[in-house]
Formats: C-alpha cells, sequence, structure tokens
C-alpha cells in the first residue's frame, strides 16, 4: 500500500535555471524581492562565493590535519543568505553548527568558526559584538529552545509591535532535518506558539541526516510542523536565493509586528559530507548529487544577474575577492596560538569556586615541577 | 520551610523585576506543594508563568530568558520528573559562561522538590543531586530548615551561575526561625549544627534533621556527636568537616540517595584523602539502597533512620 502523500507548495522566484519566473505560492512574497536594490542584489552572490570558498578551504585545513572538523555548507548557500539578509540589525539569529555565512553576514569574523572546529576555543566570538549572531550549538536542535526563550524575553521587553522599525525585534532559530525530530525542536514550537514569540523557526532540509534521510524524520512536509503548531509553516525552494529572503523577510516582519511566530522549511541540499567524518557515497542513491548539482543556487543566481545586465567585471572581483579571504582565513587558521593552560579553568563559573582554584594552582604546581626537574638535571 | 521559601521567592521578585517564576503549575494553584501562592496575584502573568508541560522546554526557555536579561527560576515539579531536562542542564545551562568565555552569566535557579518520607508514589520521591553535582559549572545546593531556605534562595536568585535548588519536601511543613536581617553564610558554606567530640555526622536535606535525631538520641547513651549540614553540594566547603574529623576522629556520611557514585561517596574520598592521619576509623556511609526507590510502603526500611545512622556510629567507635 502506497503512504498518503501531503503536499505543500513550494515558494521559487528563480527556476533552477535562473529564470525569473515566480511561481503562485511566490505572489504574496514578490514585493521584498522588488524593493530590492542592486547593491543587495549583488551582495546576496557575493556572499554565496565567498562561503563556497570557505568551505573548500575549511574542508582542505580539515584534511591536512588543521582542523578537528569541518562542518561543510555547500550546497546551502542560498537558503543562508537569503534569510540572513532578511534580518534587521537589532534581531539574533540562533545557528546549529552550519551557518558559517549567516554568522559572516552578521558580521562574525570566520576565524571564529575555524578556531572553535580547530578545537582551540569553546565557543569563540561574542553574539554581542557579531550581529547577535549567537554561538553554535553542537547538540541538536537544544538552540531551538535558546532562541525560543531569547523571544519570550523580547515580548517581556515590549519590543513587539510598537510601530518603530529600529526597535522591534524577532529571532530566527536554525535547525536541519534530523534536528526536528528531536523533542526540544518541538518543545520550542510549543512554548513558541503558547507565548507568539517573535521568532522564525528556519529549517534547512538538506534531505539527509548524516546518513538518514529525511523520509526517516518525517513523513509529511516539515513545513506542516508549523502549522501543527499554530503558525504559518512555509516551504521554499532553499536553492533560490530570492525565495529564501522573501518569505525569511515577511515572516520575520509579521513577528516583529507582533503576529507571533512562523516556521519556514527550506529545500536545499548538503553536496558534501555532514562533516568530514562521514562518507556520502555510502548512503546516497546514484544520481541524487547530480540532479542537486543542476539546481546550484550560485549557478542559477548568477544566470539570473548575467540576464538582467550585470557585468563580467563584477563576477571576476566576486571571485578575486573570495580567492583573498579564503586565503587569509587559512594563513590565520594555521597561526591560531594553542589557549593558554589556564583556560581549562576560566569561566566554568563566573564567581569563585573553590575547586577551579585548587585544580589550577595543582596544575601549576605539577608544570612547574617538570621545570624545576629539567634545572636539576642541568646542574647534576 | 515552604512559606520561607515563598518569601524569598516574593522578596526577591520585589526587588529585581528581572526575575521571573516559571514552572507547571506554579501560578493559578501556586505549585503542588503551594509555596508559589499568592505570587500570580502580586507579580502578574508575564512573571509568573504557568508553562506548558514540558521540563526540557522550561529550562531551555529559561536559558534564553537569562541571555536576553532576565533571572529565570523554574520550579520543577517531583525530582523524579527532572530528567527530560537533563540534556539542558547539563549540556547547555551549566556550560553557557565557559563557552562564552565569560562575556555572560547564567543566572538560571532550578528548584527540585526531593527526596522521600512523604509517602509518595514512583518518580515522587527520589534524590538526583549527585547527577548535577557531577556536572562542572552548575551549583548544586540543599537548605535543612527554614533560615536556610530563605537566605540560600536569596543567594542563589542573585548568583550569576545556575543553580540547582533541591528542597527536602518532607522538611517544607516543619516550622523554624527565620532572622530577615543577617543571613549567616554564605552559599557555600557548611556548618557546624551540633557540636560534639565523639564522632562526627554529616548530610544535606531533610538528612540533617535525622541526624540531629540520631545524636539526641546516642546524647541518652552518653555519646557526643557532632553533626555537620553541607548545605552545598557543589562546591563542598570542606574546611568545617575536616576541622570536625579532626577533633572526633570518626565521621559517618549520612544521605537518602543511593550510595554508589554519590555525593557521601565524594565526602568520604575526600576527607580520606585530606584528613588520614586524624581518622581513627574508616569512613562510613549511610545511605539509601542502590535500588530504585521503593513503593512507599518500604521506604521506612530503604531511608537511612536515626537507627541506621547508630548502627554506624556503633561501628567507628568499635574499631
Amino acid at each position: 500500500m502506497a503512504a498518503r502523500e501531503i503536499t505543500v507548495p513550494t515558494v521559487q522566484i528563480l527556476t533552477p535555471e535562473g529564470e525569473f519566473r515566480p511561481n503562485d505560492a511566490a505572489e504574496e512574497f514578490l514585493p521584498f524581492v522588488e524593493a530590492l536594490d542592486d547593491a543587495t542584489l549583488r551582495a546576496f552572490y557575493r556572499d554565496m562565493v565567498v562561503s563556497r570558498r570557505i568551505d573548500q578551504a575549511g574542508a582542505n585545513l580539515q584534511r591536512q590535519g588543521q582542523l578537528a572538523l569541518w562542518v561543510p555548507s555547500h550546497g546551502q548557500e542560498a537558503a543562508q543568505v537569503g534569510s540572513a539578509h532578511a534580518a534587521r540589525p537589532q534581531d539574533h539569529l540562533f545557528p546549529s553548527y552550519r551557518e558559517h555565512i549567516v554568522g559572516m553576514i552578521r558580521g562574525l569574523d570566520p576565524i571564529g568558526i575555524l578556531a572553535l572546529l580547530r578545537g582551540a576555543t569553546q565557543g569563540g566570538w561574542d553574539p554581542a559584538e557579531n550581529g547577535n549572531f549567537h554561538l553554535y550549538t553542537l547538540v541538536l536542535a537544544a538552540q531551538t529552545l535558546h532562541a525560543t526563550g531569547y523571544a519570550m524575553g523580547i515580548r517581556f521587553d515590549g519590543l513587539v509591535g510598537t510601530g518603530d522599525a529600529d526597535a522591534d525585534t524577532a529571532v530566527i532559530a536554525y535547525y536541519g532535518d534530523g534536528s526536528t525530530s528531536e523533542g526540544d525542536a518541538n518543545e520550542a514550537l510549543v512554548f513558541a506558539s503558547s507565548y507568539q514569540t517573535p521568532q522564525v523557526f528556519f529549517i534547512q532540509n538538506n534531505q539527509w541526516a548524516i546518513s538518514v534521510p529525511v523520509e526517516r524524520q518525517s513523513r509529511s512536509p516539515l513545513a506542516l510542523r508549523g502549522i501543527g503548531f499554530g503558525m504559518p509553516g512555509h516551504r521554499i525552494d532553499g536553492n533560490d536565493v530570492l525565495a529564501s529572503y522573501a518569505v525569511t523577510r515577511a515572516s520575520l516582519e509579521a513577528a516583529r509586528a507582533g503576529e507571533g511566530p512562523a516556521l519556514i522549511e527550506a529545500l536545499t541540499y548538503r553536496m558534501g559530507a555532514h562533516t568530514t567524518a562521514d562518507d556520502p557515497t555510502k548512503y546516497r542513491p546514484s544520481g541524487e548529487l547530480e540532479a542537486w548539482e543542476a539546481r546550484d543556487p550560485i549557478t542559477r543566481y548568477r544566470a539570473w544577474l548575467v540576464a538582467r545586465g550585470t557585468d563580467e567585471a563584477f563576477f571576476a572581483e566576486v571571485d578575486a575577492e573570495a580567492a583573498d579571504i579564503a586565503a587569509d582565513v587559512r594563513r590565520r587558521t594555521l597561526e591560531l596560538p594553542s589557549p593558554p593552560r589556564r583556560a581549562i579553568f576560566e569561566h566554568v563559573y563566573s564567581e569563585p569556586h573553590p575547586l577551579m582554584e585548587a585544580e589550577a594552582a595543582w596544575l601549576d604546581a605539577y608544570e612547574a615541577s617538570f621545570a624545576e626537574a629539567e634545572t636539576q638535571g642541568g646542574n647534576a | 520551610m515552604a512559606k520561607a521559601i515563598q518569601a524569598a521567592l516574593a522578596d526577591a521578585m520585589r526587588a529585581d523585576e528581572k526575575v521571573l517564576l516559571m514552572g507547571e503549575d506554579v501560578g493559578r494553584l501556586g505549585g503542588v506543594f503551594r509555596v508559589t501562592e499568592g505570587l500570580l496575584d502580586e507579580f502578574g502573568e508575564q512573571r509568573v508563568l504557568d508553562s506548558p508541560l514540558a521540563e526540557s522546554g522550561l529550562v531551555g526557555t529559561a536559558i534564553g530568558l537569562a541571555m536576553r536579561g532576565y533571572r529565570p527560576i523554574v520550579e520543577i515539579q517531583f525530582d523524579g520528573f527532572i530528567f527530560p531536562a537533563f540534556n539542558q542542564i547539563t549540556t547547555q545551562l551549566a556550560r553557557q559562561t565557559v563557552r562564552h568565555a565569560g562575556r555572560i552569566g547564567m543566572p538560571v535557579v532550578i528548584r527540585v522538590p526531593y527526596g522521600g518520607h512523604i509517602g509518595s508514589v514512583e518518580h515522587h520521591q527520589e534524590s538526583p543531586e549527585a547527577y548535577f553535582a557531577h556536572t562542572p559549572g552548575l551549583r548544586v545546593v540543599s537548605p535543612s530548615n527554614p533560615h536556610d531556605a530563605y537566605w540560600m534562595l536569596r543567594e542563589a536568585i542573585a548568583s550569576n551561575d545556575p543553580v540547582m535548588f533541591f528542597e527536602p519536601k518532607s522538611r517544607y511543613w516543619p516550622k523554624g526561625p527565620v532572622d530577615l536581617d543577617h543571613a549567616g553564610l554564605p552559599l557555600h558554606a557548611s556548618r557546624i549544627m551540633r557540636e560534639g567530640t565523639d564522632a562526627t555526622l554529616v548530610g544535606h536535606g531533610a538528612m540533617v534533621s535525622t541526624l540531629l535525631q540520631a545524636a539526641d538520641i546516642a546524647a541518652e547513651e552518653g555519646r557526643s556527636l557532632e553533626v555537620v549540614d553541607l548545605r552545598s553540594l557543589s562546591p563542598v566547603d570542606y574546611g568545617p568537616l575536616l576541622d570536625s574529623v579532626g577533633r572526633t576522629g570518626r565521621l559517618v556520611v549520612a544521605q537518602e540517595a543511593y550510595g554508589f557514585v554519590s555525593v557521601g561517596s565524594e565526602i568520604a574520598a575526600t576527607v580520606a584523602e585530606r584528613a588520614f592521619y586524624s581518622l581513627e576509623a574508616p569512613v562510613l556511609r549511610v545511605s539509601g539502597f542502590d535500588t530504585p526507590f521503593p513503593p512507599a510502603a518500604l521506604e521506612s526500611q530503604y531511608l537511612p533512620s536515626p537507627d541506621r545512622v547508630l548502627e554506624a556510629v556503633d561501628r567507628v567507635l568499635a574499631f
């Protein structure tokens, strides 16, 4: 017996070939695209290309033993760039661990991410100084609750529906298709709906949770999760940067206006491995990658930019800039110092803690004993 | 003690409008133990949140609220229901400050009514404090009397570290004095509750009253027992305990929780390490058995009683 199929329309503005041909579902979101200026449209392209180059650099560094792990974002550039550009400066973004370009758009120096994945830090950046881009969270879906609590706080602060575009604030929680199965992801939807938080749940459905396909996480479109919890649920072509931007922008504006949370499912594809620890050739059906490569977010967007008269020099400039940034990131990664020994004991608590003090003193004395032994050895 | 906790909550909420209370049934009902009774009326629904029934959701959203500058106090309804929140507490709440390199604090208090002696059903009488004392980044405390309950909770709320506040529910009803002007001791300090010369007894929460009863009985038999209330299970304030063992030479550690890999195990090991030459006998542990908490009809056999404590005292004195 075949399973009954429940479908949801997918918002698409650019066809996979790069033609500007919005479908019916996209109609209501078009004003947000029409309002975009040329510089922003170019920034979308530039950010996607930079992201892909850094992704390549990260993977290479891991292969060379310079990173403990790399988390590829290749293929997911449109979902990330579109949604990140939809946020206003005062908004707060809670990533999982793959949103490298979202962080960079919010002002994060990518070295923060590389330092984390090199094993030099546990966090790596200050959200307050990096566009309210919060720390990566490696425990699946945990951040969806933090984002929801944060959004509850914004509402309690009265920063919703004031009509002041610079004051009204919203939150984006990023997570993946695998995370939607976690209890926390579902509890976050309950709390968000109950407290009508100013918030967008942004699911990057990249089709695979390491080796397990999305069908094992959900037999119905993930966008329905929003509707089931009492909030709008949108499905978008996640490889269409314009759709990603427009639907996120519309949802964030509604959230800031006090209309409550929304959920977006971005259909995309992780073209590489889940992380550098797995091998997708072992679990992907043949032909799947090729089918998604034909829908590459950068190629299609570039085709549209070319069709609307963007000059070749721009593309060449972006390529050169992306290569420079990747080279710079690579150089600075290799120069990252190891943290000082004392860092083990720092900030575990915000106030003095006798056990930390005692163990730090013990380690100091222990390390010093080697230096003494060396000196004594030299004298002997 | 329930009234002392209620007063501490109300006073903390009056003193700082960022203090919020959240939990299942904490508002209209006033909590299943009525600890939060009346607070909804005074502070309103935005500061006393009758939350959805989801423990992980409670702790996870409290973390987000703390990031936003609030100071949430989460009530877990019963000890045995804390485990759905275990992941958020141990992998998230406990680590936010270190992950942020000290740039933010995590002023979240999690109140957990815990322990036996109330004749309740499965999952309603447990002592899960060791799981949390084992987690770096958390402070774990438990008051044994109304005065400490008031002041330790005020300090826990004021702390920028996450505090697991274990409330011995069998002590909710017994009355005792509260000095609202003087805290007496800081949050992490242990305290000598009764002086004695023959052996030291140490415990926390409801066990302290069991130890005091044991000391009373022993006194009638001519034995002088010193009783130490740990108050803080992480960090442990070893000073008064080591001093006491230095005087008595004998130590019995008692707790309701399972004995294996417990707070009592840690105390016994540390005292053996640091006071070895003072000890006249091995450190003995008296605890719940290493079984699930039994049906309430058997709890009097399961929980350490004054007699079981005194049996251990006999053994350390006979050594």
